[in-house]
């Protein structure tokens, strides 16, 4: 074989294994998007069945209460016009609070609760998750377009 | 007066920067030596405005004047003086001005130590920093002025985000910006070397430390961001994938890739090319990173457009810096011309695919990080992409990289054959083989994740003792030594690759350990509840109330039992801070050679228990730990002789011709 034919060979291999890389690369990015959705679209039917996905919103007021084993939470999470009830077993952020600003990831499950298995409150006292934020303002525009 | 003293001296520094831009630049290009000779001094005078400045600001806080907006917004009055001083790069515009002390730093560095560099050279490589050095400058001026005045003066501060207050942030952030920065010194000798078209293996030699120290830096600086995390946001995680670490962590894998790409530079006079462009990605990325966090897009893509001013600024400068550095080298690059050839089986092929394996991880972390930001700005949805993706994608990418590590510095340059490796090698793969077979029987269960993770690194580790043992032997049979002078004999430079290599053992140790056995639970406690994990039985004794300089809380108080005796005593903290009325979760961590036990109040509950989480988390300093071995070897890199015998002998020639 001549130098020329066995580094084209090479290129050839190497442009090869690129290629299934970045094949497998974007299978494990497609497969693992999660998408965001505002409590009105939850309850509309929009979330994909079976899917983990996140919602986002303020903590209702009045609707953070305990199990009686003192590790399950349940709560509801409001953009203002509706609110989908969550549960999450362990311990949640430190600045996670009633009518602050909240992201849950997780799965709806039978009985329409939303079965969270990550809770994320904000950073610092200033800042709102930026998922949330986005509820809110959903929220807002869809109420001034039916006024 | 100071601020405005501060301020004023940031002014000149931007106006020295001017005008060290123009001349060195000119000089280097049209040969003016006269334009030339400035380019040295006015780094110095640079660094020595920009530290003045800097001093004035930290002045400003260790003095509590609230009656600059600075200090107003990230400090406190009862804010305790190590943290009084952390504040002042806590905030964005006191960051920002850390940034520009590190880039005029290391200008004044380069213009010390880079005596050998011929001076048109060393007037390139300092007018790009300069111009470098105007785009910050510019940018901490015009957007984000750290002595801004607030009238009336406020009464007292806002404070720190307690978060931040932390002797590990005290020093994570000089260390990151450290090494973020130092990587514009590489890339400053990459465009000096397209525009002068002096690419060969001494330029290679000359940039080689300053590419390593920075790589050390920026190691040191992400391990002890990761260990913040895992201490003080209190739930035990080290590395999130969080777009802010990862702005942190493309640029480290990428510098990775650069240093090993200068290494054949300098050795073997290939990958020239390849060189300069990761010199180019590696700054790029470190620029990015930059702006993925000062400019706000990742708190909210919206709140970015509507006050896009910062993010504009950095998101133009950035764009210039990287088009422009692309644009000279698709003019340039083509004239570079090859290296030295090599076959298919050599070192030089090993530290390729490393190089290209790194650059692909990296890419794929981009990808992670980017994407959702540009769906969001694009209005077409928010997506998260999680830490699955980048477990999924980045651990196989990675397991090559860490196999051919051990053989990479073994195989001959140029050309080696497989049998050979494979004599020198065998035994270290066999006994690595059956030790990560055998390994986790003794750690409980077996399981293949962890026994693949315990061969990586026990064939890095066996690898490298292989490698050590055969360049002994050589040594003293070649030269006549003994095994101890051969020993001392060895150049600083290899033990330093040694140490590199062996920290990343030590690393995928403690990941692969804390992910297999890594044992958690929430529990509810009242006083005297006791729980259980691994040999350890934990014990709530009792809980009082807590008075800090600038918080109160809750302190429990928890017996740590063995075999029913008392071994140890943790406390872990609920803290509230006063100013900011923020809660915080201070974690009891007991640390130790073999694991770590780790307790966090959660919450109270109504009937005087609270919810407690405790982890025992095996082998989990090793990643750490393992970090600092590889900034430690980047250390000893550095201080090979090699490096500086030129620079003596350029003093040795002038201290001769002074007393002549």
């Amino acid at each position: 074989m001549k130098p020329r034919h066995k580094r084209f060979i090479l290129v050839v291999v190497a442009l090869a294994l690129l290629t299934l890389g970045a094949m497998f690369v974007l299978k494990a990015f497609r497969s693992n998007l999660v998408f965001f959705y505002t409590p009105t679209e939850v309850l509309a039917g929009q979330v994909p069945q079976g899917q983990a996905f996140r919602i986002g919103g303020m903590v209702l007021e009045g609707s953070v209460g305990r199990e009686e084993d003192g590790l399950t939470v349940r709560f509801e999470v409001t953009d203002t016009l509706e609110s989908v009830p969550v549960q999450y077993r362990g311990i949640l952020p430190d600045l996670f609070q009633e009518g602050k600003g909240v992201v849950a990831q997780g799965r709806m499950n039978a009985q329409a609760i939303f079965i969270a298995d990550q809770v994320l409150a904000k950073h610092d006292e200033n800042y709102m998750p930026p998922e949330a934020a986005e509820a809110l303002e959903r929220a807002r525009q869809i109420k001034m377009d039916n006024q | 007066m100071t601020p405005e003293i501060g301020h004023f001296a940031i002014i000149l520094a931007l106006c020295v920067a001017i005008a060290q831009a123009f001349f060195s630049l000119v000089g280097a290009t049209r040969g003016y030596v006269n334009w030339m000779a400035v380019s040295r001094p006015s780094a110095y005078v640079l660094f020595f405005l920009t530290a003045f400045g800097f001093c004035c600001l930290v002045v400003s806080f260790l003095t509590n004047d609230f009656s600059v907006l600075n200090v107003a917004s990230n400090s406190n009055s009862q804010l305790p003086w190590p943290y009084r001083l952390a504040a002042s790069w806590g905030s964005h515009e006191g960051s920002l001005l850390l940034w520009v002390l590190m880039l005029s730093g290391w200008m004044a560095a380069v213009a010390r130590f880079s005596k050998e560099v011929p001076k048109d050279m060393l007037s390139l490589i300092l007018g790009v920093m300069a111009i470098v050095a105007i785009g910050f400058y510019s940018f901490l001026l015009l957007t984000s002025n750290p002595f801004d005045r607030l009238l009336p003066p406020a009464m007292d501060g806002r404070d720190l985000n307690p978060l931040l207050q932390d002797p590990g942030m005290v020093i994570h952030p000089p260390m990151l910006y450290m090494g973020y920065v130092g990587f514009s010194v590489v890339f400053a000798f990459a465009i000096a070397a397209l525009i002068s078209g002096r690419l060969d293996t001494t330029w290679a030699r000359w940039s080689r430390p300053w590419t390593t120290i920075a790589w050390a830096f920026l190691t040191v600086g992400v391990a002890l961001g990761s260990w913040w995390a895992y201490y003080e946001l209190g739930w035990g995680g080290w590395w999130f994938w969080d777009p802010v670490e990862n702005a942190s962590f493309m640029p480290w894998l990428c510098g990775t890739a650069l240093m090993h790409s200068l290494l054949v530079t300098e050795k073997r006079g290939s990958f020239k090319v390849w060189t300069v462009l990761l010199a180019i990605i590696t700054f790029s990325l470190s620029l990015l990173g930059t702006f993925l966090v000062r400019s706000g897009v990742l708190t909210s893509v919206h709140a970015f457009a509507t006050d896009p001013e910062r993010g504009v600024f950095i998101l133009g400068f950035l764009v210039f810096v990287v088009g422009s550095s692309l644009l000279l080298f698709a003019w340039r690059a083509p004239k570079v011309g090859l290296g030295g050839r090599f076959s298919l089986v050599s070192r030089e092929s090993a530290l390729l695919a490393n190089n290209v394996l790194l650059v692909v991880a990296a890419a794929s972390v981009l990808l992670g990080t980017l994407y959702p930001l540009f769906l969001d700005a694009l209005g077409l949805g928010k997506i998260s992409v999680g830490p699955p993706y980048f477990d999924a994608v980045f651990v196989p990418i990675m397991v090559p990289a860490m196999f051919l590590m051990g053989i990479g510095p073994i195989a001959r340059w140029k050309k080696s054959s497989v049998p050979e490796l494979a004599v020198k090698l065998k035994w270290a793969f066999a006994i690595a083989v059956i030790s990560a077979l055998l390994m986790p029987f003794a750690m409980g269960d077996w399981s293949i994740l962890v026994s693949f993770g315990l061969l990586m690194a026990t064939w890095i580790a066996l690898a490298g003792l292989v490698n050590l043992w055969t360049r002994l032997k050589q040594m003293s049979s070649g030269e006549g030594r003994t095994l101890l002078g051969s020993f001392l004999a060895i150049p600083n430079a290899y033990y330093g690759m040694l140490f590199a290599h062996w920290g990343v053992a030590v690393f995928i140790v403690g990941v692969t350990l804390v992910n297999g056995y890594e044992v958690e639970k929430d529990v509810k406690m009242s006083l005297g509840n006791t729980v259980t994990i691994g040999e350890y039985t934990i014990r709530l004794d009792a809980l009082k109330d807590l008075k800090g300089p600038n918080y109160t809380g809750v302190e429990g108080s928890m017996a740590i039992l063995v075999d029913g005796k008392e071994v140890d005593r943790m406390f872990p903290q609920k803290r509230m801070y006063n100013v900011q009325q923020m809660p915080m979760t201070e974690a009891a961590i007991d640390t130790g050679f073999t694991r770590d036990l780790y307790i966090s109040l959660g919450e109270p509950l109504n009937d005087g228990s609270w919810v407690v989480r405790v982890y025992l988390k095996p082998f989990v300093d090793w990643i750490w730990g393992g970090a600092f071995l590889m900034a430690l070897g980047g250390v000893l890199a550095v201080s090979d002789r090699r490096y500086r015998r030129a620079s003596q002998d350029e003093e040795n020639r002038g201290e001769k011709t002074a007393s002549s």
